[in-house]
C-alpha cells in the first residue's frame, strides 16, 4: 500500500485472503469484526438511521410528554415482550449456526439459520396483527406525534426484520448445499452480524417506544 | 476497443460536449443578467436562457449516460451491441428533437410554443425542468425505450456482471419515472408531489446507481483492482443510496402540503445521503491505492477520484447544509440551494461523464489505451480549472445564499426580495467572474482532443515499488 490508510483496508484484505489458516482457532482469532468490512460500514449506517429516530423520539417526547403516556398506553405490551423473546431467541438460534459453520458442519448451521428465520416469520405475525388492530382503529401517520414516531419506528424496523431473514433464508440455502466450511464463512458472519444489528435496534426500541413513561 | 460496437459511443460524446459548450454560454448570460438586467433583453430574456441553460445540462447528461452505457456494457457483456444500428438512428432522433426544442425555446414565445406544438391535447409543460413540448416529451420516452431495449438485450444475452445490471436498473428507473412528467394534475400540491418523482428520484435515485456503476466500470479498468472487491463496494454504495435516497424525497415535501410526517422522514433520511457519497470517495481512494498497475491514462484516474470527492461535497455536504426541515424553512429555494445545485449537478453527473469520455475517447480514436502525455496534462489542466471554479462558484453563491437568507428571512427588519438582491450583487458578479474561468477551462477541454495527436502515446509505467 502506498499510503497509511487506517485499519479499514486492512480487515478488507484480510478478508480477501482464502486460504487463512488450517485451524479454526486461528481463523476466528484472526478476524475482527467478523464478516466483511463493507457490511459493517453498513450495519453502522443503519444504526446513524436508527439512532437519528431515536433522539428526535427522545427530544419530541420531552416536548409532548402527556401526550405521548396517553397514547403509549394504547400499545399492546405484551405482543411486544413476545417479540422482544422471539428475536432474541433468533439471534440466540443464529450464534448457534455460526458457531456450527466453523466447526465445519453445513447441515446444522443451515438448520440453526432456519429456525432463526420462523422466528423472524413470528415477529412479523403478531407485529403485523398490531398494525392491523391499529389501522382498524383509524390510526396512520397523520392521526398524532406519537403514532407517527411509532409507526415510522417500528415499521422501519418490520422493513429490516424482513431484509434480514431474506439474508438468513439465502445463507440457510448455501449452507445446506455446503458451500460453506471451517475456513471460509464470511458471508454466515456477516448474516449473523446484520442479523443481531436489527434485533439489538429492537432491544431499544422495544423500552423506549412501548415502555418508557 | 474491444468490439467494433463500441465506436457508437463516440457521436454521443461529441453531442453531449458540443450542448455542454452550449450550457455553459447560457450559464454565463444568465449570471450577467442577474446583474445587468437587461442584458440581451429582449431578446433572450431570463427565464428562456435559464431553460435553456438547464435543459441542455440535463440532455447532455443524458447523451453522456448512453454514450457511456453504449460503450461501457458490450465489453462487460463480453459480445457486441445488440444493434448498434438502432444506437444511431436514436442518436440522431434524440439530437434533432433537442435542437428543435432548443430552438423553439429561443424563437417563440413560450406560450406560443405551447400552441404550436399542441399542448392543450395533453397538458405537460410549464413546469420548471419538464418545460419540454409534450411531443418532446414523447419523444424522449420513445428515445429512452429504444435505448433501454439495446442496452437491455445486449446485457441479458451475455455476460451478467453486477457492474452491467446496476447500471441497467439505473437506465430503467431513469425511463421509469419520467413518465410521471406526463400527471399534470390540476390539484398543485399533487403535481408537485409527483414533479419530484422525476426530479428527485432521478437525481438523487436512479441516476445515482448510473454513476455508481459507470464509476466502478472505470476503476476496474484503471487499477486492476479484483472485480469482485469492487462489487462488493458497489452493492453496498447502491442499497445506502436507495434506501436514504428514495425516502429523502421527503426533504422536497416540508412546505408544498404535504402530511406532517414528511417532516420528520425528510430531515432523518436525506441528511443521511451524504453517507453513500462519503463511502464512494472512500472506494474510489481505496481501490486507486491498492491498484495493481499504473494505468497510461493518469487524466482518467484524476476524473474519476475528482468525482468521488466533488460528488461527496457538492451533492452530499452541500445537500446536508440545508435538507433539515427547520434549517430548510429559512433557506428553501434561496441561492443555497442554487449553490448546491451547482456543485452536485457538476460534482456527480458532469464529472462521472467526462470521467467515462476521459476513458473512452482515447480507444474510440484509435489510441490503444491512452492519449498523449501533452494531450493529457492540457487534459488535466481543464479538470483544474474547471473544478476549482466550481469550487468558487459554489463558495460566492453560499456567500450570497447566507446573506439574502439572513437579510430577507431572518433578520430582525426583513427586507423585500429585490432590494436584497442589489445588496449581494457583489457576490453575483464575482461567480460571474468565476463562471468564465469555467469557460476557459472548458475550452482548454475541447483543446485538449486537439492537441499532441501525432505524438506517441503515453505508455505504461510499471507500479513503482510500494510500501
Amino acid at each position: 500500500m502506498a499510503c497509511s490508510q487506517g485499519k479499514g483496508p486492512e480487515a478488507l484484505a484480510v478478508n480477501q485472503r482464502i486460504d487463512v489458516s488450517d485451524t479454526p482457532v486461528l481463523v476466528q482469532e484472526s478476524r475482527y469484526p467478523p464478516g466483511d468490512l463493507a457490511l459493517w460500514i453498513f450495519i453502522l449506517a443503519e444504526l446513524l438511521v436508527f439512532a437519528l429516530f431515536f433522539i428526535a423520539y427522545a427530544f419530541t417526547r420531552v416536548k409532548h410528554v402527556e401526550l405521548f403516556n396517553q397514547y403509549q398506553a394504547t400499545l399492546d405490551r405484551n405482543s411486544a415482550l413476545a417479540n422482544t423473546l422471539a428475536l432474541i431467541t433468533a439471534s440466540y438460534l443464529v450464534v448457534r449456526a455460526v458457531a456450527a459453520v466453523r466447526e465445519g458442519d453445513g447441515q446444522r448451521c443451515a438448520r440453526w439459520l432456519w429456525g432463526a428465520v420462523a422466528m423472524g416469520g413470528m415477529f412479523l405475525l403478531i407485529k403485523g396483527g398490531e398494525y392491523a388492530h391499529h389501522l382498524a382503529a383509524g390510526i396512520n401517520l397523520s392521526t398524532n406525534t406519537f403514532y407517527m414516531f411509532y409507526l415510522s419506528l417500528t415499521f422501519f424496523h418490520f422493513m429490516h426484520v424482513i431484509l434480514g431473514m431474506l439474508i438468513l433464508v439465502v445463507l440457510a440455502v448455501k449452507a445446506g448445499q455446503g458451500r460453506y466450511g471451517t475456513a471460509d464463512h464470511v458471508d454466515i458472519e456477516s448474516g449473523a452480524s446484520y442479523w443481531h444489528m436489527v434485533d439489538l435496534v429492537w432491544l431499544v426500541l422495544f423500552p423506549l417506544v412501548y415502555v418508557m413513561r | 476497443m474491444q468490439y467494433q460496437s463500441q465506436a457508437v459511443a463516440k457521436p454521443y460524446f461529441v453531442a453531449a460536449i458540443g450542448l455542454f459548450v452550449g450550457q455553459i454560454l447560457f450559464g454565463l448570460i444568465i449570471g450577467l443578467q442577474y446583474v445587468v438586467g437587461d442584458f440581451l433583453f429582449p431578446e433572450i430574456p431570463f427565464n428562456v436562457a435559464r431553460m435553456v441553460h438547464t435543459n441542455l445540462l440535463i440532455v447532455w447528461l443524458l447523451f453522456g449516460f448512453m454514450g457511456a452505457s453504449y460503450y461501457l456494457v458490450p465489453e462487460e457483456s463480453e459480445r457486441e451491441l445488440f444493434s448498434p444500428k438502432l444506437a444511431i438512428i436514436t442518436f440522431w432522433v434524440f439530437l434533432v428533437a433537442g435542437a428543435l426544442t432548443v430552438l423553439g425555446y429561443l424563437l417563440v414565445p413560450y406560450a406560443t410554443l405551447a400552441e404550436m406544438t399542441g399542448n392543450e391535447l395533453l397538458p405537460t409543460m410549464g413546469r420548471e425542468f419538464l418545460e419540454q413540448p409534450t411531443i418532446t416529451k414523447i419523444g424522449i420516452v420513445l428515445v429512452a425505450l429504444s435505448f433501454v431495449f439495446n442496452i437491455g438485450m445486449t446485457i441479458l444475452s451475455g455476460r451478467k456482471t453486477v457492474v452491467s445490471l446496476v447500471l441497467l436498473i439505473g437506465l430503467v428507473g431513469l425511463a421509469v419515472f419520467f413518465l410521471f412528467s406526463f400527471y399534470n394534475p390540476d390539484n398543485l400540491v399533487k403535481d408537485k408531489f409527483y414533479w419530484w418523482w422525476v426530479v428527485h428520484l432521478w437525481v438523487e435515485g436512479v441516476w445515482e446507481l448510473i454513476l455508481g456503476s459507470i464509476l466502478a466500470f472505470v476503476l476496474i479498468k484503471t487499477t486492476g483492482v479484483d472485480r469482485e472487491v469492487i462489487e462488493k463496494w458497489l452493492y453496498v454504495i447502491i442499497a445506502m443510496t436507495l434506501i436514504t435516497g428514495i425516502i429523502g424525497t421527503g426533504h422536497h415535501y416540508y412546505w408544498i402540503g404535504a402530511p406532517d410526517y414528511w417532516q420528520w422522514w425528510g430531515s432523518v433520511f436525506s441528511a443521511l445521503e451524504p453517507i453513500p457519497f462519503f463511502m464512494m470517495t472512500v472506494f474510489a481512494f481505496n481501490m486507486v491505492n491498492r491498484r495493481r498497475r499504473n494505468h497510461p491514462n493518469k487524466a482518467t484516474v484524476l476524473w474519476a477520484l475528482g468525482t468521488a470527492v466533488m460528488a461527496f461535497l457538492g451533492a452530499g455536504v452541500w445537500g446536508f447544509l440545508h435538507t433539515l426541515s427547520p434549517v430548510n424553512y429559512y433557506t428553501h429555494g434561496s441561492q443555497i440551494t442554487a449553490a448546491h445545485g451547482h456543485m452536485a449537478f457538476y460534482g456527480a453527473y458532469v464529472m462521472i461523464v467526462l470521467t467515462m469520455i476521459s476513458y473512452a475517447m482515447p480507444m474510440l480514436r484509435g489510441r490503444k489505451a491512452a492519449s498523449s502525455n501533452r494531450s493529457q496534462v492540457l487534459e488535466m489542466w481543464s479538470f483544474w480549472l474547471m473544478t476549482v471554479s466550481m469550487v468558487f462558484i459554489t463558495l460566492f453563491l453560499t456567500g450570497a445564499g447566507i446573506l439574502q437568507v439572513y437579510l430577507q428571512r431572518y433578520g430582525a427588519d426583513p427586507q423585500p426580495f429585490m432590494v436584497v438582491q442589489d445588496k449581494i450583487a457583489l457576490f453575483y458578479w464575482m461567480r460571474e467572474v468565476s463562471g468564465v474561468v469555467f469557460l476557459i477551462g472548458l475550452i482548454a477541454y475541447i483543446a485538449s482532443f486537439f492537441v499532441g495527436g501525432s505524438d506517441p502515446e503515453a505508455t505504461l509505467e510499471p507500479v513503482e515499488a510500494q510500501a
